[in-house]
């Protein structure tokens, strides 16, 4: 694998590539405030997404983001595809590619797929998800959404952040955990050992507790981990109204936490489980700003693999990014 | 005409020497410090190599009837003379499965017909491995089986176990079990620790071998049947089994190749060419697996020689199948990983292994006049990797790519006959 070729997990960016995306972000950010949120910086490129696993939002986000940059896309959903047919994954990438692609943006329900992929393809590969292993464009919005919100630049030294829930069946957590302890943020999972992966040590997160109540007053992000409810069947939590119990952000909850504490959620929400009050009544959520944020995080990944450089594009004019070029 | 083995180092159970051997038809007719050709002779110079009577594998998946385009009996009994195998013991994983005497003949004579080393079909405990019903252990009995197992699975109903061992008393069968309880795996594709909780895989956990193997354990304590338990991979799996034969519990065991070298990190690049069942598992584990097999722990080393498709390895690794090839590598991976005197490998890999197969009439004899000539002629010394297109076996799933192996195998010799010459396959 080629790092500057494909997004296949944000450990792989390090904490300067983080951060330069998260640079090429805010200069995103400006082109999506535009009257007319659009700059030619990809013309000519073909992003495609292969999702084998729905996902509305997160494609759309990508789709919105290739879009912006003037990419060409196209998208093969599983449904409509030969795997139904038989054909491997292996024979539908390659087909794929030969139509002429520049990246592929892949959502799979299996653990490493977008790794499989990437060595069969000498196109980028961007990983929106694979089993319950990593999302590294999700990290990379919250990452993003937590240095706008506060109004730094650089890192997120200091920092504490809770991140309540599902962390073993979530790639999500995996990816958002591992971005934000790169960045300096000290994270604290809680949750319930069945929802715990097995042997999480210091190399995971710097705490684990599964008392909420312990952690949420001083915390400076509390991150909401979807429940997912076929989980229930799997004896992992007795109920959802004993997890939204011992792990819900409910009014009480709410009113324990610090005014400026920013309330995170990856949705989609599942109200009345993780979150029984409504988030636009918490001055700290930013659970919008999120999907807002995605698009420009996207832009920014999408730029930082297929522009010619890796330095910020000048978006100060409408044709500045004209194929790429800087 | 005979065939004259000169200059050897001999190992066998009674023992080290260097002898010449002569054989003549499908015997050892002469062992004696010097031997001269008589005319006419095949000589093979076994000066600097070891000859050892042939060794036999206790698990392999030949996959015919049924998985024909992964391994035929015919490969895959190459691929097993190539390796220096002279027997080995056919898992009833197949389609139809080994449950009955017409399947396991005709699995017995697909391996005459091919004829480059003994294929001993096992019967499966249960019709269709379904775990419902037992298989006619005396039919099968009857028809030269030894192994009963349902590898692949477990069986995980108690009670059916307990009944499996009671009527199997007296058969002059051996059960054997994959230590697998079900419903701690579902969805399992590695072992569960560090590794799978980084790598977001879904996690095997040793427990669950070890609880089925403990509670089988107390079932042989229970009836006093014997039993066999196929490729442990955890520490407390060792610790069990020491525990119980030293209550003198009647209980043999085998690890494989693949559960003493490599460790779950290997998943790291999520190549499922790693994945296997039970799954490869930590440092830890490793060592006392090599521990085991030093100490006697462990009786055998199996290779559960696993040929897949290319293309169905090809495939994210909670949908490939689980299985590794193992034959032709077995005896480089054992002595490049194992810290042991060269006799005792010797041993995992012959006598002990051809007793539990109920075939040491025949194959892991001591090298002296009149005994049947299963032999393996091998040098110790020689390092070497594996070149996954040049294996004989149909499929190329070998993990040990990249690998430095110690010792390979020259000559293999079935009832008298070579079938291995110079590390390639006569036939």
């Amino acid at each position: 694998m080629t790092p500057s070729r494909s997004l296949l997990a944000v450990e792989d960016l390090g904490v300067d590539g983080i951060i330069r995306i998260l640079d090429l972000a805010d200069h995103m950010a400006e082109v999506n405030r535009r009257p007319n949120p659009k700059v030619p910086a990809l013309r000519g490129k073909t992003v495609c997404s292969v999702f084998f696993e729905d996902s509305t939002r997160t494609r759309l986000s990508f789709e919105t983001a290739a879009k912006r940059l003037s990419a060409d896309t196209m998208t093969f959903a599983v449904s409509q595809s030969s795997l139904n047919k038989g054909e491997s994954l292996r024979d539908t990438i390659e087909t794929i590619a030969a139509m002429g692609v520049d990246a592929f943006v892949v959502r799979h329900g299996s653990s490493g797929a977008p790794q499989m992929i990437d060595a069969w393809t000498q196109a980028s590969v961007i990983n929106a998800g694979d089993g319950w292993h990593a999302h590294p464009t999700q990290a990379l919005l919250d990452a993003y959404t937590v240095r706008t919100a506060i109004g730094r630049s650089g890192g997120l030294d200091g920092l504490r952040m809770a991140i309540v829930g599902d962390v073993k069946h979530s790639r999500v957590a995996r990816s958002t955990i591992a971005a934000m302890r790169m960045l300096g943020v000290h994270v604290t999972v809680v949750a319930p050992r069945t929802l715990l992966p097995p042997d999480v040590g210091e190399s995971f997160a710097d705490a684990v507790t599964d008392r909420l109540d312990d952690v949420i007053a001083e915390v400076d992000v509390l991150y909401l981990l979807r429940v997912q409810q076929e989980r229930m069947n799997e004896a992992l939590v007795p109920s959802l109204r004993e997890y939204t119990t011992r792990f819900g952000l409910t009014a009480e909850r709410a009113a324990a936490l610090a005014p400026q504490t920013l309330i995170m959620h990856p949705g989609p929400m599942n109200r009345g489980v993780e979150i029984t009050v409504d988030p636009a009544e918490l001055p700290g959520a930013v659970i919008t700003q999120q999907v807002t944020n995605g698009i420009a995080v996207r832009m920014a990944v999408l730029f930082d693999l297929l522009g010619s450089g890796n330095t910020a594009p000048d978006t100060t004019s409408d044709t500045s990014m004209e194929g790429g070029s800087l | 005409m005979s065939l004259l083995i000169t200059g050897a180092r001999v190992i066998d159970p009674t023992g080290e020497r260097r002898v010449d051997v002569r054989v003549d038809g499908a015997v050892v007719s002469e062992v004696a410090e010097h031997l001269d050709p008589v005319d006419g002779d095949d000589v093979i110079d076994a000066a600097g190599l070891v000859l050892t009577p042939g060794f036999v594998d206790l698990h392999v998946h030949l996959r015919e009837p049924g998985r024909e385009e992964a391994e035929t009996i015919e490969t895959g009994s190459r691929a097993a003379a190539l390796g220096g195998f002279t027997a080995v013991v056919a898992m009833p994983n197949t389609d139809p499965t080994q449950d009955s005497v017409e399947v396991v003949d005709f699995v017995r004579h697909q391996g005459e017909r091919a004829g480059l080393c003994e294929v001993l079909p096992s019967g499966s405990i249960t019709v269709g491995r379904a775990g419902e019903r037992l298989t006619p252990f005396a039919e099968l009995a009857g028809a030269g089986v030894k192994i009963i197992t349902d590898d692949g699975n477990g069986v995980q109903d108690p009670l059916l176990m307990r009944r499996a061992l009671e009527y199997a008393d007296g058969l002059g069968i051996t059960l054997a079990q994959h230590c697998e309880v079900e419903r701690l795996t579902i969805g399992a594709v590695m072992h569960e620790g560090s590794c799978c909780s980084r790598l977001g895989l879904p996690g095997w956990p040793s427990i669950a071998e070890e609880l089925m193997l403990h509670r089988d354990i107390e079932l042989v304590r229970l009836t006093g049947v014997g039993m066999h338990f196929l490729h442990l991979s955890t520490a407390k799996s060792v610790e069990l089994v020491r525990a119980a034969k030293a209550d003198g519990l009647p209980i043999t065991a085998e690890a494989t190749p693949h559960h003493f070298s490599l460790t779950d990190e290997r998943l790291e690049t999520y190549d499922a060419l790693y994945k296997v069942n039970p799954p490869l598992r930590t440092a830890a584990d490793l060592a006392a697996i090599r521990a085991g097999l030093g100490d006697g722990t462990i009786d055998a080393i199996a290779t559960d020689h696993a040929p897949h498709a290319p293309e169905t390895k090809e495939q994210p690794l909670d949908q490939a199948p689980p299985g590794m090839l193992g034959l032709e590598t077995a005896l480089g991976v054992s002595l490049a990983s194992l810290d042991m005197a060269l006799s005792d490998v010797i041993a995992a890999l012959s006598w002990k292994p051809a007793a539990i197969a109920g075939v040491s009439d025949r194959h892991g004899r001591p090298i002296e006049p009149g005994e049947p000539a299963n032999l393996t002629i091998f040098d110790p010394d020689d390092v070497w990797e594996v070149v996954p297109a040049r294996l004989a076996s149909k499929s190329r799933n070998t993990p040990y790519i990249g690998m430095p192996l110690r010792g390979r195998v020259l000559h293999t010799i079935l009832q008298g006959t070579p079938v291995v010459r110079d590390g390639g396959a006569l036939r």
